[in-house]
């Protein structure tokens, strides 16, 4: 079975818990995982907020699933591009938000960043760059 | 359909799953594996404390390739793959090991 | 008639929280809830707006919703008071109305 490998590229914008479609958007994620493609996630305007650290639901009953995002780097997802403009419009920085890894099996299970912090121009060239764009 | 463990009744979806992962306690997968009609041994329960330890820090069942690795990782290569979990787990480590632990169904599996 | 207002949208997303401050004044109340707690953090691009404001409404923003998106309070700007559902009853039972700003 010949495939071609694309370039997928999930596009969040969105907070979480206030709508649905941060969560909707890691489900799809986990199960695309599984087709082998090489994935990439882009965090941009309020979709930076969903990989804030410390974030606790028990207050508004509602699933905290912040910690399924350390999952990512399990399903081979190690490419997550955080735009420094989006941050920065919302007084945050890269310290606020989850260390994300994925662990390199080629190098004695190494620990390596998943996180990479793009200017806008970067992420302009890396939607450009993707085959499919998925929108959150 | 509540399964009854030790004189207690817990409550599951329509497939079998624990409607609640916190009711869960090794009692559950002991009273669901004898109805499949499994023994459970030590590599079982290996499997089953890790499945939940997964599910305690990520928030998700683990799917099959990320616990086919993982378990090759914390038990040895030799049971880092597929054959060895069926071996343990005949109808999947996603339907049966998951279901046992008191998860809900591994996002994606169908 | 004093009314408490409510804002659940973020600021980066929609324009409710101006379109809500350009309509309230003289000392009315208005409570940040959901994504609307977005605009009660520090060092944001709307904070100026927000402090502003804080001249002619009293502000609010609902706690719980804050712990939810990893905020804490000492992210809030300095002058928006902190409130619990049991706070959100009581502005709730303090005012004649509640509208919201979707």
């Amino acid at each position: 079975m010949s495939e071609t490998i694309k370039k997928f590229l999930y596009l969040n914008r969105k907070a979480p818990y206030g709508t649905i479609y941060a969560w909707e958007s890691l489900e799809v994620v986990l199960i695309g995982a599984a087709f082998d493609q090489d994935v990439s996630l882009a965090f941009m305007d309020d979709g930076v907020y969903q990989l804030t650290k410390g974030q606790d639901t028990t207050g508004v009953g509602m699933k905290n699933f912040s910690p399924t995002y350390a999952a990512l780097g399990d399903y081979e997802v190690k490419k997550i591009f955080v735009e420094k403009e989006s941050l920065d419009e919302r007084g945050l920085t890269l310290d606020d938000l989850q260390h994300l890894v994925w662990e390199d099996e080629d190098d004695d299970w190494a620990e390596k960043d998943s996180i990479r912090l793009v200017s806008r121009e970067e992420m302009t060239a890396i939607m450009d760059d993707a085959d499919v764009v998925f929108s959150f | 359909m509540p399964i009854e463990v030790n004189g207690k009744s817990f409550e599951t979806d329509e497939e079998g799953y624990l409607a609640n992962i916190n009711d869960w306690e090794p009692g559950v997968a002991e009273v669901m594996s004898k109805e499949d009609d499994l023994e459970l041994t030590d590599e079982h329960w290996d499997i089953i404390n890790y499945l939940r330890e997964y599910y305690e820090e990520y928030q998700i069942a683990p799917a099959v390739r990320v616990l086919t690795k993982a378990v090759g990782k914390k038990f040895g290569k030799d049971k880092g793959n597929s054959k060895y979990l069926y071996g343990l787990f005949p109808y999947g480590p996603a339907k049966q090991a998951c279901r046992y632990a008191g998860l809900p169904k591994p996002t994606g599996c169908v | 008639m004093s009314t408490l207002h409510t804002v659940n949208k973020s600021p980066f997303e929609k324009p409710s929280l101006d379109a809500c401050l350009a309509h309230v004044g003289g000392g009315a109340s208005v409570l940040l809830l959901e994504d609307g707690v977005y605009a009660a953090t520090k060092g944001t691009a709307v904070e100026e707006r927000v402090k502003g404001a804080l001249d002619s409404v009293k502000l609010f923003v609902l706690g719980p919703d804050l712990m939810a998106r990893g905020l804490s309070e000492d992210r809030v700007i300095e002058g928006i008071s902190v409130v619990d559902y049991a706070g959100f009853v009581d502005l709730a039972a303090e005012n004649d109305k509640v509208q919201a700003w979707l």
